[in-house]
């Protein structure tokens, strides 16, 4: 004996494959009395006492809508069927690879009767024209209507750009000495041989301060505060401390290493899984 | 010239003027256009107008809205219907080839439209490609159903199923031709 829950589950199989199989009737063209009306709609009774929440009953609706669908077809069919444009497609597809090309083009052409029209341009739809070109105003004239935006230019102020957030309150080299300074503290404290794990030292109780933290830890790498280890098998990056700012880091060529800190990472950060 | 006569002659250009000359994207003019420019008497103008259209082989055709063919049409079914001018008679394959189809082109459309009109009016792209590769260079086909689409014969869905378009409603008499195609 089935549960309710086991029921409930091959019923919806069941209505997802009627729907399917409708569709793909109607959408490739296939002969619509493929489906058995009379099975469909005894499967739909069968289950329907079945739903109580809005998502199955939404099914058995589309279910409906499909087989309705279907029966339309059907009907369309039965209906050419009966009228005299009405053919065999097997026969008149032979038909059409067994006659030649002018034969096909002298059958066509007795039933062909193209449309006539004329394009031309006429005396009057001349002087319409130039009437038209008459009262045009020249491009400069009409452009003077739109005069561009004038913007009033002036110095901004510091205290302008730190509102705006273009610039913070403390100097950027301030702030990155300070960044620095904090670096080495934390890799002397939660940091095991000179380094500390990317994450542990980017994450923030915000997304906002991570990003911002982020964004400062790639000044220090790239002014020589500091420098990234990555280890891509265990998928691990760690920051190290320089103890003075390096000059000139070594003969290497400098690459770019980009890190995502997305608002996703961020979560699974916080909750312990990312490191 | 009696008033009435007058009265007649200046619709009967008007008209003329609508059906010859495209006024939108498509050519044909619409029942209600004609209605408000000649008045509610249009249909009678423009049966004044294929009568003087017979001698030139020509003729106003009235293409119905859902292809439906009416025998005595309401208002609103004419004011619904689209206008044209086209062939009253037939053309020789060579007068077509002198009106710019090459004889693979035009082959190419009539098996496509009768292949369509086979399927009951919808067809799958790749169908209809399958078929015109039998007789047409591989890659003329593609362009070609293309071209046929672009001019108003076809028309494709997302779903890359064909159907016959409002060109092929108002040109080709799609009974007579199935009906000569069975008869080969």
């Amino acid at each position: 004996m089935q549960s309710k829950r086991e029921r409930s589950k091959t019923g919806r199989e069941k209505l997802q494959r009627i729907i399917e199989m409708c569709k793909s009737v109607e959408d490739r063209s296939l002969d619509p009395f493929l489906i058995d009306v009379d099975d469909v709609i005894s499967t739909v009774k069968e289950y329907f006492p079945e739903w109580e929440i809005p998502e199955d009953l939404c099914l058995d609706a589309e279910t409906i809508h499909g087989l309705a669908s279907v029966i339309k077809l059907q009907s369309e069919w039965v209906r050419h069927r009966s009228t005299s444009l009405y053919t065999d497609p097997f026969l008149l597809e032979e038909k059409l690879t067994r006659i030649g090309k002018e034969e096909i083009v002298e059958t066509f052409v007795n039933a062909w009767h193209p449309i006539v029209e004329f394009e031309q341009i006429s005396l009057h739809s001349l002087a319409e024209a130039f009437r038209y070109w008459e009262s045009l105003l020249p491009m400069k004239e009409r452009w003077k209507e739109f005069p561009p935006a004038e913007f009033e230019r002036s110095l901004a102020t510091r205290e302008e750009l730190i509102r705006q957030r273009i610039l913070q309150d403390k100097a950027f080299s301030e702030e990155l000495e300070n960044f620095w300074q904090e670096l080495k503290n934390q890799v002397g404290t939660k940091g095991e041989r000179g380094k500390i794990r990317y994450w542990d030292f980017v994450g923030a109780e915000t997304y906002h301060e991570t990003v911002h933290r982020a964004f400062m830890t790639s000044f220090l790498v790239t002014y020589g505060y500091a420098t990234l280890e990555v280890h891509p098998l265990e998928e691990e990056i760690f920051i190290k401390p320089y103890e003075e700012q390096m000059a000139k880091i070594g003969e290497k060529q400098l690459v770019s290493i980009p890190i995502a800190v997305s608002a996703e990472d961020w979560m699974k950060w916080k909750r312990g899984e990312l490191k | 010239m009696s008033k009435r006569k007058a009265y007649y002659a200046s619709k009967i250009k008007r008209a003329v003027h609508m059906l010859f000359y495209r006024r939108h994207k498509k050519p044909g003019v619409k029942g209600w256009e004609l209605r408000k420019a000649l008045g509610a008497d249009y249909p009678k103008v423009l049966k004044i107008v294929d009568d003087y259209l017979k001698a030139l082989d020509l003729q106003v055709k009235t293409v119905f809205e859902e292809e439906k063919q009416v025998e005595k049409p309401s208002v609103e079914e004419l004011d619904k219907a689209r206008f044209y001018v086209t062939l009253r008679g037939e053309l020789t394959p060579k007068e077509a080839k002198m009106i710019g189809w090459r004889i693979d082109d035009l082959a190419g459309l009539a098996t496509t439209i009768a292949y369509v009109i086979s399927k009951k009016g919808k067809a799958s792209r790749k169908e209809i490609e399958e078929m015109l590769r039998e007789k047409l260079p591989r890659w003329k086909v593609g362009f070609n159903i293309d071209r046929y689409i672009r001019y108003g014969y076809l028309t494709q869905d997302e779903n890359e199923q064909v159907y016959l378009d409002w060109r092929t409603r108002a040109e080709v008499d799609q009974k007579a031709l199935i009906d000569m195609l069975l008869s080969k």
